[in-house]
């Protein structure tokens, strides 16, 4: 079936297939977005109105997006650390694999993905919804129309300071996390009995190689950047109302953890290579 | 003084406002009324220039206020303030501080200051011991006087209501409305309501306009809004059956 069609360039009529119609809709909607997220970043990253309010506004976030996320964080890097080392001891018996390398094997893991990429994917779903839904009741509830009213940068008052909370907060959530999970490797492997607590601490010595951590910071600062913008856009432009609000925070959700599994392969290319 | 001249508005190529003009006078109460899905809203949001607008103009005293940019547009709107349909008190503050809010960012005055004028604004709309509480907290009715002390904290020139009665008890209704005249009087601000209510007509209607579909169909004051020949108006005027057998015993 064919449609009639406007030439942009020339106003001539051109006939093109229902499908060649859904594939340039789709397009221009995704350059649409794409350049709106981009005009509202140019908006956020403007100069503030009164660095003061900011201030007050950005220890305000630190709480709720960065200490109230330390609990959740803490308790999955237990967990998972001690997993790792479980997991790494069962599938690694054989004698010729000395035992210290339980030890350094969850090193590893917590450092080089388990504390920035998978500790990224659960603050895409907390921290992540938690803005997505919040900006997006204050537009439903011309909240955001209030502060455009008094002549406020909506979305720098209320962007800016989540993400640089984020932005600050997520390396030492990162640093917990390694931490944390090693911890719980340790644990979990002596009280099992897979591996002596002298074998563990030697692993998680051997072969160290600082950057590592870096490597680690410079993922985990990127994703911050990437859920808070990413959440803030979904929230900022819902149009409706709650039930609207719920799908912008399940898109923030969806879209975050995509673009941070993206970024994943992107960056250990770049920073690994 | 704001002037509206041949303002068109449209969303996703549907006409929701058409070729509207009006001077909206200092110091008198005017009202945008009309049907809901009028446009009663949208001309209001136009104004203040949360919409761009397609065509036209709005003036505020001698500024064309839709062609400035964000810092100009900043100086204009320090001097509005703005009732909304729902308050839109900010949830995470208390009574006080969402009063507070406006002074804090636009003044430099001390603290003590910036108190005492809000709790002036706060006692000026009937609001006593509640500068703790949340919006959660309050009522409809407190809701919006919260939302009418934040309006005029930085002492307006312009204040816009949208619908400041929807959702509200008669009592509290006609509360709001003589609060609202008052303070347009009080501080000869230029004040600007959206209403579909008949008794906010008659009770302080000194300027209205009537939109219909996007239309302005009639300019008046709420003495000859009962004496139009608009048809459209007087289909909405007499709408309920206490207006229409008012205008029977009156014939």
């Amino acid at each position: 079936m064919q449609t009639g069609f406007k030439n942009l360039i020339n106003g001539n009529t051109i006939n093109i297939s229902n499908f060649e119609m859904l594939k340039y809709k789709r397009m221009m909607k995704f350059l649409t977005q794409f350049g709106r997220y981009f005009l509202l970043l140019k908006k956020v990253f403007s100069k503030p109105e009164k660095p003061v309010i900011y201030y007050k506004q950005t220890l305000r976030e630190f709480v709720y997006l960065g200490l109230n996320s330390i609990g959740i964080i803490a308790i999955i890097s237990f967990f998972m650390g001690a997993v790792i080392t479980l997991q790494t001891a069962y599938n690694t018996e054989n004698p010729i694999y000395p035992k210290y390398l339980i030890g350094l094997g969850c090193r590893d893991s917590m450092i080089l993905e388990f504390s920035s990429t998978i500790a990224a994917l659960i603050l895409a779903g907390k921290v992540g919804s938690s803005i997505a839904s919040e900006i997006g009741t204050m537009r439903v509830t011309e909240q955001i129309d209030a502060l455009e009213i008094m002549g406020v940068n909506s979305a720098s008052y209320l962007i800016l300071p989540k993400m640089i909370a984020t932005l600050l907060f997520n390396p030492i959530l990162t640093l917990i996390a390694i931490i944390i999970g090693i911890f719980g490797g340790w644990i979990a492997g002596t009280l099992a009995g897979v591996i002596t607590s002298e074998n563990f601490i030697y692993g998680i010595q051997y072969a160290f190689i600082p950057y590592y951590i870096t490597y680690s910071l410079i993922k985990t600062v990127f994703f911050a950047f990437i859920i808070t913008s990413v959440s803030a856009y979904q929230g900022y432009f819902v149009e409706g109302g709650s039930l609207e609000v719920g799908r912008a925070s399940t898109k923030a959700v969806v879209y975050s953890s995509v673009l941070i599994l993206l970024f994943n392969v992107i960056l250990t290319q770049i920073l690994l290579s | 003084m704001i002037r509206v001249k041949n303002l068109n508005k449209s969303f996703n190529g549907k006409a929701v406002l058409e070729n509207i003009s009006v001077t909206f006078e200092t110091g008198k109460t005017n009202l945008i009324i009309g049907r809901s899905g009028s446009g009663k809203t949208v001309l209001l949001k136009s104004i203040v220039g949360l919409h761009e607008i397609e065509s036209g103009e709005v003036w505020y005293e001698d500024t064309l206020f839709n062609k400035l940019n964000f810092a100009g547009k900043k100086v204009i709107r320090s001097e509005m303030g703005m009732l909304f349909q729902g308050s839109a008190l900010f949830d995470s503050l208390t009574v006080e501080q969402n009063v507070l809010f406006p002074l804090d960012m636009f003044t430099d005055r001390s603290q003590e200051e910036k108190i005492e004028r809000v709790n002036f604004c706060l006692k000026r709309v009937d609001i006593i011991n509640a500068n703790n509480l949340f919006p959660s907290e309050l009522s409809g009715g407190m809701k919006k006087r919260v939302a009418i002390a934040r309006a005029i904290a930085l002492n307006p020139k312009y204040l816009f209501c949208d619908e400041p009665n929807s959702g509200l008890d008669p009592i509290t209704a006609i509360l709001i409305d003589a609060l609202i005249k008052e303070l347009t009087e009080e501080y000869s601000m230029t004040t600007i309501v959206n209403t579909h209510d008949m008794n906010s007509v008659m009770e302080i209607g000194e300027k209205i306009i009537f939109i219909s579909d996007g239309i302005k169909c009639w300019e008046g004051n709420k003495n000859d809004i009962l004496n139009s020949d608009c048809g459209t108006l007087n289909d909405f005027v007499f709408a309920n059956s206490l207006a229409k057998k008012l205008r029977t015993v009156s014939k």
